[in-house]
């Protein structure tokens, strides 16, 4: 099995994130692998320990972005590659799937490739669909389990109605869901490992591919309005009386 | 302006925001509804009665299960063979603009379609502008923390839209049509085998009222766990007593029961119950949190809730800011108490 493992780096999910002067800033929050995308690692090495195989980590973004490669070499992907190009400032989501799908294309003989279901950062979600879409390849999305048959692919989707199994020839894209498992922590041997590894850098020449024109486009950045909510502090002497008062208030409303 | 709607459904059950999409639709111009599946009829006339001018329908045992190959690539068929068709003939002319509630599924199939027709998708939209002929669409990114408005520059414009974010059309029985069928494109790449419910289907996006408990629903003192559990154990046992509660008000309120992402974390409910993280903004009119604490990304997913409940133990819980009616105190003695008041209340 050659998995390929797709992940972004974005700042941390507990940073104030703010639009300010027209950019999204997030002070000094630190910059980590997308949370989702620790899933998208986590099943890739469940699935190289059930079947054998590597374990390829794979990630476009600018050079800061190889902390979040790093993180995956110390849970324990094999190696490594950093897509970056001073072209990708503009990259939307069927553009980093193209740019992706050509990487896929390059690295080669994969049999299957994870993505997280989404990123914190634009958080749409498309770019695992868009790329199965492009190399033309089943898509398997969010996935709670993963199992390898043969030449096979069975997930379980845990959508909103409930779960939904379904299968599909290899090779195959996947997302993932957090019922993969929780992400293993990197050991003090892998760490070491992702210390001394070299990471490849590939330039959009080095897939042969030009940059892609982004087809959607940010006009604005916005704070969201801040509801102007006045608390008020429901006392009384017994739960009964407190939640007597509390349920007029509410009433009183008119929101129900 | 020409508007797609894609009616999304799940084994029949259809998502509300589908209806929303259609008011949307209808605001800037005519609206044709398309119903994928088999053995959709009922879906076709609810479409018509909801307002659609008119309904496209792929009626095939091959489109029986939910697929994104065969889904997309009939739907990337029939708004590319509708691009081409004569302006003379408005109801058939091409899309502008194609919309779908935001679904798992929807993601997917707007995701590959746009891939087919090469334009964009713009992603759980809650505001759309018409500025001339340019939509102008606001969305969330970093997890709601920041807005854009954001466009797409190819065509149609493809948008999936917020659940409550826009108007319900109210259903008129007396609107009725004839729906045109489309063709098939059966080039399936997955095989369903197999489909288990969730226990409780958990759909916040739609949801008038939600309850939601956080890592305090495991901290009921009172309880005593049955013999032989180990600590982690005891934790889950005693939150979903916890939730238990919760579950009951919330079906007091007709709701449905949302969640931490440190009760989630924890193990005491499935994640699909949870708000606050990229994707799962919820608005609903009414939102009482019980044992939570309010981290950003949970403020930032109930924010937009109408009017928000809060109880807690801890009078410093930032929750309380963003709450209009705060209890300090235990919620295992406050939502039992608060469930029987609305029991009364409501007559239920």
């Amino acid at each position: 099995m050659k998995i390929i493992a797709c992940i972004k780096q974005v700042p941390d999910s507990e940073a104030k994130v703010k639009a300010e002067g027209g950019q999204v800033t997030w002070g000094d929050a630190p910059l980590v692998i997308n949370p989702f995308d620790e899933y998208a690692v986590e099943g890739a090495l469940q699935q190289k320990e059930a079947d054998g195989g590597t374990v390829t980590a794979l990630c476009i973004g600018p050079e800061s972005a190889r902390e979040a490669l790093k993180h995956a070499l110390a849970m324990g992907a094999d190696d490594a590659i950093l897509i970056s190009d001073p072209a990708f400032s503009e990259l939307d989501t069927i553009g980093a799937a193209r740019v992706l799908a050509a990487a896929i294309n390059k690295i080669g003989s994969a049999d299957m490739v994870v993505f997280g279901r989404q990123t914190l950062d634009n958080g749409a979600g498309l770019t695992p669909a868009q790329t199965a879409r492009v190399i033309g390849w089943p898509m398997l999305s969010w996935a709670g389990q993963i199992k390898v048959e043969g030449g096979s692919v069975r997930v379980e989707r845990v959508i909103e109605e409930g779960r939904v199994t379904v299968s599909a020839k290899l090779p195959a894209v996947i997302s993932v869901v957090q019922s993969i498992g929780e992400p293993r922590y990197p050991s003090f041997m892998g760490i070491r490992k992702a210390s001394k590894a070299t990471i490849p850098v590939w330039s959009l020449g080095d897939l042969g591919a030009t940059a892609p024109e982004a087809v959607v486009k940010r006009t604005e950045l916005m704070n969201p309005p801040v509801a102007d909510t006045a608390s008020e502090i429901i006392t009384g002497d017994t739960p009964q009386a407190i939640a007597e008062t509390l349920v007029e208030k509410v009433l009183a409303e008119k929101v129900l | 302006m020409k508007t797609f709607v894609y009616i999304d459904h799940f084994k029949g059950e259809i998502q509300p925001a589908s209806w929303e999409a259609i008011g949307l639709g209808k605001s800037l111009g005519s609206v044709s509804a398309i119903v994928f599946g088999s053995g959709v009829d009922a879906i076709t006339k609810a479409a018509f009665e909801h307002g659609a001018d008119e309904v496209f329908v792929a009626d095939d045992p091959a489109l029986a299960d939910y697929r994104a190959e065969p889904y997309a690539a009939t739907l990337s068929a029939l708004a590319s063979s509708h691009a081409s068709s004569s302006p003379a003939a408005p109801l058939s002319a091409g899309p502008d603009l194609i919309l779908f509630p935001t679904t798992a599924r929807t993601r997917e199939l707007a995701a590959m379609s746009a891939v087919d027709l090469k334009t964009g998708v713009l992603t759980d939209i809650s505001a759309l502008e018409a500025n001339g002929d340019e939509l102008i669409a606001t969305r969330p990114i970093y997890e709601g923390k920041v807005l854009e408005k954001t466009i797409c520059t190819g065509k149609p414009v493809m948008a999936t839209i917020r659940g409550r974010a826009f108007p319900k059309p109210e259903p008129d029985a007396s609107k009725t049509g004839t729906a045109t069928k489309v063709e098939v494109k059966a080039d399936a790449l997955t095989t369903v085998e197999g489909y288990s419910a969730s226990e409780s289907a958990v759909n916040l996006g739609d949801a008038g009222v939600i309850v939601s408990g956080g890592r305090g629903v495991s901290n009921n003192p009172s309880l005593q766990p049955p013999a032989g559990m180990d600590e982690k154990q005891v934790e889950i046992w005693r939150a979903q007593q916890g939730f238990a509660l919760i579950t009951e008000l919330a079906n007091v309120l007709g709701g449905a029961v949302g969640a931490s992402r440190a009760a989630v974390d924890g193990g005491y409910i499935p994640y699909s119950h949870q708000v606050g993280q990229t994707g799962k903004v919820v608005t609903p009119d009414l939102y009482i949190a019980c044992g939570i604490s309010g981290a950003i990304q949970h403020l930032v997913g109930m924010r937009n809730a109408k009017l928000v409940v809060a109880i807690n133990k801890d009078s410093d819980a930032p929750i309380f800011k963003q709450a209009r009616y705060g209890v300090v105190g235990d919620l295992f003695q406050i939502v039992p108490a608060l469930t029987e008041a609305f029991r009364k209340k409501l007559g239920k």
